[in-house]
């Protein structure tokens, strides 16, 4: 293992130590706790939104703090979910008593230690309502299966949440933005190297030297099925399909994102909208929107996913409010 | 056996944790995300050292010690559920200076019913729940057939052996190995395998 830390178990601290300091008009730190918060929460009177999850997918969710998406986020060990008592204290510092609205991405550990502290902080009178993240496609949906994963759909639920937030809505308008966000955005990712959790020393798995995993999740767990590299257009070709044959977007406009999952270039991230944007285009689907960027990552993993979220006015209105976060902003 | 006895089990299953700490992170990269044996090390040493300081006569203190400690410190998806068990069991045994064998039964019970609620799970969906919910029968059993403790912690190991075996074959529709769907088929199930060494120890500290 060759990476930049010091000692393993100092990485999430110390990093959370350099966020505030890279942002600190945008961000502090709850003393004591690995939660970052916005540097005026909490905001009076405005529902606030927490995220988090595992580190090691940055900048999810501490880069998207701040106005206009999210209030907090808790960053739990590498690949490995917060524990309530960090979460509740993230909802008690951005509570500004209209009420804290939780997103979780779709993991056993995530929803189990996300409901602990709504419990926690339910005693303490905050009312905390959640919304489960499930966009991945590669995993199917089932009655046999904890359903499907959150992925870097989950952006889109910060941006639109956060945005009807920051307007003043309450919090059962903003579960339900959320919700709507949740059930018209679908992901799915390709996977060209493994990623080594610092903590473990060691990749993983192994992927050879021109085999790529489909479908695989943003903690390296299996996907689809393993194949060889191929030419770019037919990567996203595949990946499209499976996101197309899932919900209908046809006649629909929609918000891309092209997601890097921390070791791809943004050169091939480039490549890939570029085909994006021609299939989508061949099929009638409108892109009323793109981001391009690693937003959501795996580590140092090689590889990309691909969301698509169908639009309607109300969301389109959300997606173009302002916001300002150490790694999203648009005025 | 009394609280001061209960901390010393508690030691012995940090001890047996951070040996087999890599073994059940290997078994979890096979089928969730290999961070199993990690974070169970991390949540018992925080554990042992909260212990060092415990001077209580309350085995049901101590077992809230330890509750709280794994929740706030393990993450995951076995932290909740670990952490739920103990906690669960601290209340079977709030104000108890002495646990008896029977005692022993209602905290297991209690422990694996705060398994279920927090996981939504049931018996056979490749989960800790594999382990605990026969233990617990075969404990049962035991109890009210008068089995010697010898003879029961025979029996508890045949059926522990199996039932870690029994993981290997079926499909697991609970957590993220659930995912895999037919390919969870032929890997052993990490959390039943920490609950093997958890139980495991409890019986090699009696008689």
């Amino acid at each position: 293992m060759k990476k930049i830390i010091n000692q393993p178990e100092n990485i999430v601290n110390e990093m959370l130590d350099g966020i505030v300091k890279a942002h600190p008009k945008a961000v502090k730190r709850v003393e004591g706790f690995e939660v970052l918060v916005r540097a005026n929460a909490p905001v009076s009177g405005k529902v606030a939104l927490v995220s988090g999850g595992g580190s090691g997918h940055e900048p999810s969710h501490g880069g998207f703090v701040g106005t206009g998406m999210l209030d907090g986020a808790v960053a739990g060990a590498v690949f490995t979910s917060p524990t309530p008592d960090q979460v509740y204290e993230a909802v008690k510092a951005v509570d500004g008593g209209k009420g804290v609205l939780l997103v979780i991405k779709n993991y056993t550990g995530d929803v189990l230690n996300f409901e602990m502290a709504a419990e926690m902080a339910g005693m303490d009178n905050i009312t905390v309502k959640h919304v489960v993240v499930d966009d991945d496609v590669a995993v199917e949906n089932s009655l046999y299966t904890t359903g499907r994963r959150g992925i870097a759909g989950t952006i889109f639920v910060h941006k639109i949440a956060g945005a009807l937030a920051e307007q003043g809505a309450d919090l059962d308008q903003v579960q339900a933005v959320a919700k709507k966000v949740i059930a018209n955005v679908r992901s799915m990712g390709v996977a060209l190297t493994a990623c080594t959790v610092p903590a473990a020393g060691k990749p993983g798995f192994e992927l050879a030297e021109t085999e790529i995993e489909m479908g695989l999740g943003i903690h390296g767990e299996p996907g689809t099925h393993r194949a060889e590299i191929k030419p770019a257009d037919e990567l996203v070709d595949d990946l499209l399909a499976k996101i197309l044959e899932d919900i209908d977007y046809s006649d629909s406009e929609v918000a891309v994102l092209v997601n890097g999952l921390g070791g791809t270039p943004l050169m091939e991230l480039y490549l890939m909208n570029r085909r994006v944007h021609e299939a989508l285009e061949a099929k009638g689907i409108k892109v009323y929107k793109t981001m391009v960027g690693s937003y959501m990552t795996s580590i140092e993993m090689a590889g990309a996913s691909i969301s698509l979220l169908k639009l309607d006015d109300e969301l389109k209105a959300l997606l173009d409010a302002p916001a300002e976060t150490p790694a999203f902003t648009q005025l | 056996m009394n609280a001061e006895q209960v901390i010393q089990v508690l030691q012995a299953m940090n001890q047996v944790i951070d040996r087999e700490a890599q073994y059940l992170t290997d078994l979890d990269a096979a089928i969730g995300d290999g961070d199993h044996g990690i974070n169970m090390k991390r949540g018992f040493a925080a554990v042992s050292l909260k212990l060092e300081a415990e001077s209580t006569e309350d085995c049901g203190a101590v077992l809230k010690t330890v509750a709280m400690t794994l929740i706030s410190t393990v993450g995951g998806a076995s932290g909740p559920l670990y952490g739920t068990a103990f906690l669960k069991a601290a209340q079977a045994a709030n104000g108890k200076t002495e646990l008896t064998k029977e005692d022993a039964l209602a905290l297991l019970t209690a422990a694996i019913e705060g398994v279920q609620f927090r996981g939504k799970a049931e018996r056979g969906e490749k989960t800790m729940l594999d382990l605990l919910i026969p233990v617990k029968e075969a404990y049962a059993d035991a109890l009210a057939q008068g089995l010697t403790l010898e003879e029961t912690k025979q029996t508890i190991l045949t059926v522990m052996d199996e039932s870690i075996a029994f993981t290997k074959t079926i499909r697991a529709t609970k957590g993220r190995a659930s995912y895999l769907g037919d390919r969870s088929i032929g890997h052993q199930d990490p959390g039943a395998t920490s609950s093997y060494f958890l139980i495991k120890t409890v019986m090699d500290s009696v008689g």
